[in-house]
């Protein structure tokens, strides 16, 4: 038995060390892990078990991951760029957490050549560029790589140019050496205007001559609001949204230092809010008790991380998971039950079942729906937003085959994994004509 | 000797390091809980190393609240000399208290003085840097210091802020002390909250939840954020343990562990 990441079965002769046939288990993760234990671990079974190129599949996807594609995929023409707001409070102080994140997921993905944008502006104020070169080092991302893809306006370090002062022009340079090539410092953050036409400046330098857009990251929109007024930092952030070459924004907020209605601004001019609670309801934030010690604790490694997403004919989805900060590092999980899924509690209480049993849908996945592809003989694609340029070529290699045969038909390719196959989302809802 | 509260801060490792490089120290009491013993006993702790190898610490106090005369009697009493330090340049006193600043004729008022404040913190700092020495700088205290600013808690921000930039900078530590009962009534206390966004260690002084008591004098709680910093510390924790003020030492332990 072989494991492989092609689809197709193969015919092989029977003979030892060659493979009698390929099974793909189209598995998630976990399952994988387990049918390796059991085919590993049955010598009974007879089989001969070659196990290579393992390959991950595509696991169940978080809100974490569906809000990076988001941001990845960018901007439709004539649209405005996706934002993102990331919002947390003391009692649940891990937005910084989620806002890196976030951006070393982007970043990773800028990298690889995967998302629209083909750089970054990264508007610091609360860590240093410093800071963000090691973080993105930590995560193997390196900043000074050939091509240019990263640039950082350092608010941080001489926000209101009081070391300049000091210091005499142009000799203020906290950035280390590694730093120093991808970070301008800004020197008055209270001109507004300035420091949007700085960002966008820097994101234009990345292009150069090339075409393409560039994404915009501030690490604190609290920061802007102690330097400025509500309406500037909004139109800031509103002309950097729905600049030509944006391709998405996000910024982080903490919601308690801002008035609701403040906070509301924000939330408007975003397609997606990623809000962060606190996952044990503290009464009084940081000011506990002594019996809930050790709860809050557990505030500042997991919280209710709940998802806003706004489409754009107005549908609002709302979702909830959990985040939690580990040695290892960030993860997202669905909500344990025992506090109760955002579903379950957005349902009215009613007499009949709204929900399916786990048998239930298992049977329902055992469904063959009439229009999904069923791969006979050809390998099943779950559309992930883009095609890969090998993929372009069998596309290619499929429409000559195409017009050999009188023969057409329609396969449906499922969006993603997070997309249920019969979900009621409007599959042409992104279609752009 | 390691008491609780060097664990709590993380002080109770045999590095050669201080443990607080690069970081901000929050330390907040109330009028029935002073917290002021906290800070003594981090400058006593930074002043006297443990391997006394590491001599080369140097401590600025900007004192909006006491004179030197104060710190150097309390000191002397927990065992560390201010002023042979200061004679040895390991100690630099800014008295804010008089605003006795070298151009006092022309008057400054509101955030100028605090710029003119962190000029000589950075000028301070920028030199002694040069000489390799690890550097801490001890606010004693923010409201205090908000009154100087005439009451704009904004100049006060900036200032922190700059002293935080001196963290990333050159790896000094901050400590400042606050005072948490004053912003009690207002609804969103700005300052304070700020304050504890910036700081990564939070150490809070309150007053028993049972009332007071003859042998023991509060109780802090510490919240070491333990953010994922340069050396990769791992996740926060907090701690809370009860204190007894003593003539010459602070005694910590846990609740119902001694009384």
């Amino acid at each position: 038995m072989n494991f492989d990441n092609s689809h197709e079965a193969k015919e092989g002769a029977n003979e030892k060390g060659t493979p009698l046939g390929v099974l793909y288990l189209g598995i998630c993760e976990r399952e994988r892990t387990y049918w390796q234990t059991i085919l590993l671990s049955s010598p009974k079974l007879g089989l001969d078990v070659h196990v290579d190129q393992l390959q991950s599949l595509p696991q169940a996807t978080t809100m974490a991951e569906s809000i990076c594609r988001a941001l990845r995929d960018g901007a439709l023409e004539g649209e405005h760029a996706p934002a993102l707001t990331i919002k947390d409070s003391i009692d649940a102080p891990l937005g910084f957490d989620v806002f890196a994140h976030v951006l070393a997921q982007l970043s990773s993905h800028i990298l690889a050549g995967k998302s629209q944008s083909r750089g970054l502006v990264l508007v610091a104020f609360t860590r240093s560029p410093s800071f963000y070169v090691d973080l993105l080092k930590e995560r193997g991302l390196e900043v000074n790589s050939s091509r240019k893809w990263i640039q950082i306006l350092d608010c941080y370090s001489d926000p209101h140019g009081w070391k300049d002062r000091i210091m005499g022009q142009g000799k203020v340079d906290d950035a280390t050496k590694e730093a120093s090539g991808v970070s301008r410092l800004c020197k008055d953050v209270k001109d507004m205007d300035k420091l949007c036409s700085l960002a966008i400046e820097l994101g234009k330098d990345l292009l150069g001559e090339g075409k393409g857009r560039f994404s915009f990251a501030l690490d604190s929109v609290n920061e802007m609001l102690r330097y400025a007024s509500v309406h500037s930092v909004a139109r800031v952030l509103s002309d950097l949204r729905s600049h030509d070459l944006a391709s998405c924004v996000f910024w982080l907020l903490h919601s308690d230092l801002l008035e609701d209605k403040v906070a509301a601004v924000f939330d408007y001019m975003s397609s997606m809010v990623a809000s962060l609670e606190s996952a044990i309801p503290a009464s009084n934030g940081l000011r506990i008790s002594l019996e809930n010690l050790s709860l809050t604790e557990q505030n500042f490694r997991r919280a209710k991380f709940s998802v806003r997403f706004k489409r754009r004919n107005g549908r609002v989805r709302l979702m909830s998971e959990e985040v939690s900060i580990e040695r290892s590092g960030i993860t997202f999980s669905s909500v344990s039950t025992d506090g109760g899924t955002m579903g379950g509690s957005l349902l009215p209480k009613v007499q009949f079942n709204l929900q399916l049993s786990e048998k239930e849908q298992m049977d329902r996945a055992k469904v063959v729906l009439p229009f999904e592809h069923q791969g006979n003989g050809e390998p099943i694609e779950i559309y992930d937003g883009r095609r890969s340029l090998a993929d372009k070529n069998n596309e290619a290699a499929g429409t000559m085959q195409m017009k050999d045969s009188s023969k057409g038909e329609i396969i449906y390719l499922r969006d993603s994994d997070d997309e249920m196959p019969d979900s009621d989302e409007d599959p042409d809802d992104d279609l752009d004509i | 000797m390691d008491n609780l509260l060097d664990r709590a801060l993380g002080l109770d490792g045999r590095g050669d390091r201080w443990p607080l490089l690069g970081k901000v120290v929050l330390v907040e009491d109330c009028v029935e809980t002073g917290g002021a013993f906290v800070v003594h006993h981090i400058i006593k702790r930074f002043l006297s190393p443990q391997p006394a190898a590491a001599s080369n610490h140097s401590l600025i106090l900007v004192a909006f609240s006491q004179p030197l005369s104060h710190y150097d009697r309390v000191l002397r009493k927990l065992g560390c000399n201010l002023v042979a330090q200061r004679d040895n340049d390991r100690f630099l006193f800014f008295d804010m208290l008089n605003l006795r600043f070298p151009d006092r004729d022309d008057v400054k008022t509101g955030s100028s003085v605090l710029v003119s404040l962190f000029e000589k913190i950075y000028n301070a700092v920028r030199a002694l840097s040069a000489e390799k020495n690890c550097i801490t700088i001890v606010i004693d205290d923010i409201a205090l210091m908000e009154v100087v600013a005439n009451g704009s808690s904004d100049s006060v921000l900036d200032f922190l802020h700059y002293c935080r930039t001196l963290t990333s900078e050159f790896d000094c530590s901050v400590v400042a002390l606050n005072h948490g009962d004053i912003y009690s009534t207002t609804e969103k206390p700005m300052l304070m909250l700020n304050l504890e966004y910036l700081s990564s260690i939070l150490v809070r002084a309150e007053p028993l939840a049972t009332g007071s008591a003859v042998d023991v004098h509060g109780q802090l709680m510490v919240f070491n954020k333990g953010e994922h910093d340069r050396q990769g510390t791992p996740g926060s924790k907090v701690h809370n343990f009860h204190f007894r003020v003593k003539e010459n030492s602070v005694d910590f332990f846990y609740p119902g562990g001694r009384g």
